[in-house]
């Protein structure tokens, strides 16, 4: 059966996907780090070698600064909070609850819009404007007498990525609860009844024995919210427009490539976000792969 | 029924269990209010007449149900969600349907290095898209499809590949082989055993990878604001600039930001159990 003569029909039916894929993902990339190796400015212009001084010059540039600084604070608090109330949403799900699927579905729902009508509707919702122009959350906050939390969202100096990291958790956290849900599903009724049985409390059952099984669930969660959360960009240009106080690389890269022509520059900040996303992505995808092998 | 059996089924409720559950669904409601909350505003302020909206009273009822921003939002959005629908349909189908070929392949004809080139296409599902997105571009210009649909049609096929394999080789994996196999005695060839065999039992893997490249191709900016001209903007694009203009109206804005998601939000709600399978499958777990 391991002939040649089968395999080549198989091969063929999966060629014209499998050159595609080449082309588009691997002989891309190689080329976007072609281009970033050199000073590459506009379509057809001449363009030289330079090694690596675009990767160096990005090290100076007070944007790309501003842009690492924006990006840890979202990914932390979207990444962090997203599983906390993902994981907390869906310990509450599994308790026998009424309307499980009510609530589920409801907490999903914004998973089926784009980031772009998020982007709009939170632009709405956290107007950072004062006084008698106040408006959407501030508004109801100061109505609701919980003044001290009224605040100045994006426009907040140096923190503003925290309300960017607001609505990215009410996009994703559902997600998060679906994935966690269904690992806590596929763990067996039998091991909660053996370990009640050896009187274990309700709260100690799930931290010492449930958590520990969906480990390789919060391992994907945190592999799919991260790579998310690097190449962050629709939902920002939606609600504050390109400010450099919220940039990111994805902003930067598209900004200095298509405004500005300045396609070397646009392939390095392209590169830097792809390095980041692989040295997680590569071990993951290695080790989940693997295992599926048995 | 006797009422032994009822009172084994049933715990004993004591006032612990009575708090504790009361907290439960105080939170599951408060949580339920965190993500409704949004969708009340958009509703509300986009159901408003001009002159009702302001800033002072975003919170309130409409005083009466006005549609006009929904029309005003139609004239603005309309081209751009038909062009939306014209990229999404064939998008979906021809990315399902190579997905489906793809995933048989790699689950009934595994050779050597198989394995190996499924992690290969995978990775394409998690490449951040900036890292292509140059040489895309310029690809597409040289092809002549830069500006138009068809272009974003190709780019949107060719990315959702990873996933659409992913999805299909995972429901094959349950297919026995020997169906395959008898079907390969009979002297049916590697394609034809996938058109008479397998393709017709694929049913419910192609409604999860059909409504997953549907909402993503539907949802997607970064490809559509690269890849299209004015012309063949979106519905992401288009409410993007709607939304940037500081012309428009709040209501309008939000009337079309209702209007841009009612497709995909109406996909889930009717076919909430097959979004909810390709969403996990996204996380390799499927």
């Amino acid at each position: 059966m391991k002939s040649l003569k089968r395999h080549w029909p198989a091969l063929a039916l999966l060629s014209p996907s499998l050159i595609v894929l080449a082309v588009f993902v691997y002989g891309f990339i190689g080329t976007n780090i072609q281009i970033s190796l050199t000073d590459e400015q506009g379509l057809n212009a001449d363009s030289n070698f330079i090694g690596f001084d675009n990767y160096l010059a990005l090290l100076d540039d007070p944007r790309f600064h501003i842009d690492v600084w924006n990006t840890g604070v979202f990914s932390v608090a979207f990444i962090g909070v997203s599983l906390f109330l993902g994981l907390g949403l869906a310990i509450l799900l599994d308790q026998k609850m009424k309307a499980e699927g009510f609530f589920r579905s409801i907490y999903l729902l914004p998973m089926a819009v784009s980031f772009i009508v998020t982007g709009v509707v939170w632009r709405w919702l956290m107007n950072p404007a004062e006084g008698s122009r106040m408006s959407g959350l501030n508004l109801l906050f100061d109505t609701l007498g919980l003044d001290f939390l009224v605040n100045q969202w994006h426009l907040t100096p140096t923190w503003g990525m925290l309300a960017i990291a607001l609505p990215a958790v009410w996009q994703m956290s559902g997600y998060t609860m679906a994935l966690f849900l269904a690992g806590l599903r596929s763990v067996p009724d039998e091991v909660k009844e053996a370990a009640r049985m050896d009187g274990a409390s309700e709260l100690g059952i799930y931290w010492r024995i449930i958590l520990p099984m969906i480990r390789p669930v919060a391992l994907s969660a945190v592999v799919i919210l991260g790579h998310i959360s690097l190449k962050v960009f629709d939902l920002i240009i939606a609600i504050a427009g390109k400010q450099i106080a919220l940039d990111v690389p994805a902003i930067y890269m598209w900004q200095t490539t298509f405004d500005a022509y300045n396609f070397a520059r646009g392939a390095t900040l392209a590169t830097y976000i792809l390095i980041s996303v692989a040295v997680f992505v590569i071990p993951y995808l290695y080790f989940t792969t693997r295992k599926d092998k048995v | 029924m006797s009422l032994e059996m009822v009172r084994e089924r049933k715990k004993p409720v004591t006032p612990g269990l009575v708090v504790g559950k009361t907290i439960q669904y105080g939170l599951l409601f408060f949580f339920l209010a965190f993500f409704l909350i949004p969708i009340y505003v958009v509703l509300v302020t986009s159901l408003k007449p001009l002159d009702q909206v302001s800033l002072q009273r975003m919170w309130e009822f409409p005083a009466a149900i006005d549609i006009a921003n929904y029309v005003l939002a139609w004239e603005k959005l309309g081209p751009s969600i038909g062009n939306s629908f014209l990229l999404v349909i064939p998008g979906a189908l021809l990315a399902a349907l190579l997905g489906s070929l793809n995933g048989y392949v790699l689950s009934k004809w595994k050779f050597r290095g198989s394995d190996l080139i499924f992690t290969l296409i995978l990775f394409g599902m998690f490449i951040p898209y900036q890292a292509i997105l140059i040489p895309l571009v310029q690809t597409v210009r040289e092809l002549g499809l830069y500006g138009g649909i068809p272009g974003l049609i190709l780019v949107h096929v060719i990315y959702g590949l990873p996933i659409m394999t992913l999805i299909f080789r995972n429901y094959y994996l349950a297919v026995p082989d020997e169906l395959v196999e008898a079907a390969l005695m009979d002297g049916s060839g590697i394609f034809k055993t996938y058109w008479q065999i397998i393709f017709p039992i694929s049913i419910p893997a192609f409604i999860v990878g059909i409504i997953w490249e549907f909402t993503s191709i539907w949802n997607d900016f970064l490809f559509a604001v690269v890849l299209t001209g004015p012309d063949s903007w979106p519905v992401t694009v288009a409410l993007n600039n709607i939304a940037g203009s500081q012309i428009v109206q709040w209501n309008v804005q939000m009337a079309a930001a209702v209007l841009a998601s009612l497709p995909t939000i109406i996909v889930y709600i009717f076919l909430g159990k097959y979004f909810l399978r390709g969403m996990l499958a996204g996380s390799l777990k499927g």
